[in-house]
């Protein structure tokens, strides 16, 4: 039998409907895989494997019964932010102990309804803040790429989802769940030569996800190709009324969106995102992707985002201050962490001392501060206010073009460490990808090129709101016209 | 703007992280190095700008109110750190 693992999803799924392989057998390969490579690139923190086979069983016997559903069989990833039933859930911190929630996130409830198996639990940055999974109380996640000069670096897979980019990457799981906040199902996915899609906030539920901040937390898949995000979206989005935000919206078949021809799309290039010191290598890959969507008969469009330069200032004061009043919750009372104290304001402040990591407390601080008495109009009033100038760039040039095509990152995958000490140049990882988050916008990242060290970068292709298909659409032209087949060399399985 | 050790001392009081004394002055540091950064926003003129509360132009949902869940007093507590006879067990508030 060929190589399971180096399936796609797409592929799998129609080997799984011919009866080419059951679903035990896929898993089994998976659970394998996973054995021999997870002590190298800890993109699992938690493998279920018992459970796998089990659930791997009851979809056979469901297949054989006729009543396959739209991800029968597929063993998945899922990102340790969304809650599993009966399975500890994390957000990879701390503070969470060895929390077992008794209930299901909506998104992965609707992964288990359409048949997918579960393989386990991916790595993050601690409650979804970092860019290079640097963060997780459980270890950083090594990226399974790496440079071609001889040096063997370990590299970042980026964050927040790391462990799901590398675990795609690597062939540890068919696909996975991921959740971008500011970047962080996009970023990855430029760094480890995947596909990652997030789509209009709203679209997906944020019911049963630990949540980091409300207003821009949305989930989304990694996958192997445009086809395959294409498939798991269709089944992450959903509208739901545990979710006050989740839109009662119709939802179109993306999966159509692959191969509609891209002539006559009007793409813009905005000439913000052309930033100072931005290496050749992504300069070149923007360029190509130009030249690839004027070659499929897109007609090509300069914009400009005037406040794109102010969004990630204005992220850094509404994503803590919403973290710092999401993460009140953590109080060592109800669940997780307790640490002992003198009196009951001792004890909360040691238990969230113990349990929060570096990054979490720094943002915890800004939040905290930044909603405090005298200083709420200086900074998270006026941060919402350059929040509505930047969706008013958008709703502007959105009057005039489909979609926006721009790098998904100002570089390729960093080596671990490199960028720790400095917090800021951690956070311009961002600076391509989290206009859409504060927008609401979909955005997609396709790997299309790699860059002089051989590593993989990614193009970004946002939509207007609602308009994933547009993103899907274009995606999947750069993924023809690039033809990446590049595949990291399996240095990692033991 | 810029914070002072006080600052990050009484900050870190209100969302309830103990800070030992050796770490007060390094994250003054790292705090002020951020908002400095973020003192760019100052160039934008937001005047007559209305505030952002939603991304996506919706209207909250309503429903009856009414009760939907509960009867589940050992799923609620089963992840506690300290339980007994279904209640929570937590220090004493009220000396």
């Amino acid at each position: 039998m060929t190589d399971l693992t180096g399936l796609t999803l797409s592929d799998a799924l129609d080997g799984l409907n011919s009866k080419a392989f059951s679903s035990e057998e896929i898993t089994t390969a998976y659970v394998d895989a996973i054995e021999k490579a997870n002590g190298a690139l800890n993109a699992y923190i938690l493998q279920t494997p018992e459970k796998a086979i089990n659930m791997a069983k009851a979809s056979d016997a469901r297949r054989a019964k006729g009543e396959a559903g739209a991800l029968e069989g597929a063993p998945l990833g899922i990102k340790d932010l969304f809650s599993t039933e009966g399975v500890r859930t994390t957000a990879c911190s701390h503070i969470l102990g060895e929390f077992t929630p008794p209930y299901e996130s909506t998104v992965t409830a609707n992964l288990w309804r359409e048949g997918a198996v579960m393989l386990g639990k991916l790595n993050m940055d601690e409650f979804a803040m970092g860019s290079s999974n640097e963060t997780s109380f459980y270890g950083n996640v090594i990226n399974p790429w790496r440079r071609n000069d001889g040096g063997n670096a370990d590299l970042t897979p980026g964050g927040s989802s790391g462990g799901s980019a590398s675990a795609v990457a690597a062939d540890l799981c068919l696909a996975a769940t991921a959740s971008d906040t500011g970047g962080s199902i996009r970023q990855p996915a430029s760094f480890t030569g995947t596909v990652g899609i997030k789509p209009t906030y709203g679209r997906a539920s944020r019911f049963g996800m630990v949540a980091f901040a409300s207003s821009l937390d949305q989930a989304g898949p990694i996958a192997k190709t445009v086809k395959d995000a294409a498939i798991m979206l269709n089944v992450m989005c959903s509208h739901d009324e545990k979710d006050s935000t989740s839109l009662k919206v119709e939802q179109p078949d993306w999966t159509k969106a692959i191969g509609e021809p891209v002539k006559g799309m009007k793409i813009g290039v905005p000439k913000e995102y052309r930033v100072d010191g931005m290496p050749e290598d992504i300069e070149k890959l923007w360029q190509q992707g130009i030249d690839w969507l004027k070659a499929a008969g897109c007609e090509i469009v300069d914009v400009s985002l005037p406040h794109t330069k102010y969004a990630l200032p204005a992220y850094y004061i509404v994503a803590p201050a919403e973290a710092s009043s999401n993460l009140a919750r953590y109080d060592g009372m109800r669940y997780g962490l307790r640490q002992a104290g003198d009196n009951l304001t001792d004890i909360y402040q040691n238990t969230r001392a113990e349990g929060f990591g570096a990054e979490v407390k720094r943002r915890l601080m800004i939040g905290t501060y930044v909603l405090s008495a005298g200083y709420y109009d200086a900074y998270y009033l006026k941060a919402q206010k350059v929040r509505t100038k930047i969706l008013q760039d958008f709703q502007n040039v959105f009057e005039e073009v489909d979609a926006l095509l721009t790098p998904t990152c100002p570089s390729a995958a960093f080596a671990l460490g490199e960028r720790m000490d400095d917090p800021i140049s951690m956070y311009l990882n961002d600076v391509f990808t989290v206009t859409a988050n504060l927008a609401g916008l979909p955005g997609i990242s396709v790997p299309v090129a790699t860059d002089h060290h051989g590593l993989p970068m990614g193009l970004q292709v946002i939509g207007k709101a609602l308009d994933e298909t547009a993103c899907l659409r274009v995606a999947a032209q750069l993924e023809e016209a690039a033809q990446f087949k590049a595949k990291p060399a399996n240095w990692w399985s033991a | 703007m810029s914070v002072t050790n006080q600052d990050v001392k009484k900050v870190a009081r209100l969302a309830r992280i103990a800070l030992p004394e050796d770490q007060v002055e390094p994250m003054t540091d790292e705090l002020n190095n951020i908002l400095n950064w973020i003192e760019q926003l100052g160039e934008v003129d937001v005047e007559g700008v209305e505030p952002m509360t939603s991304v996506v132009e919706t209207s909250l949902p309503m429903r009856e109110d009414v009760v939907t869940d509960g009867g589940i007093q050992d799923k609620v507590l089963a992840n506690a750190p300290k339980s007994e006879d279904g209640f929570f067990v937590v220090p004493k508030v009220v000396e």
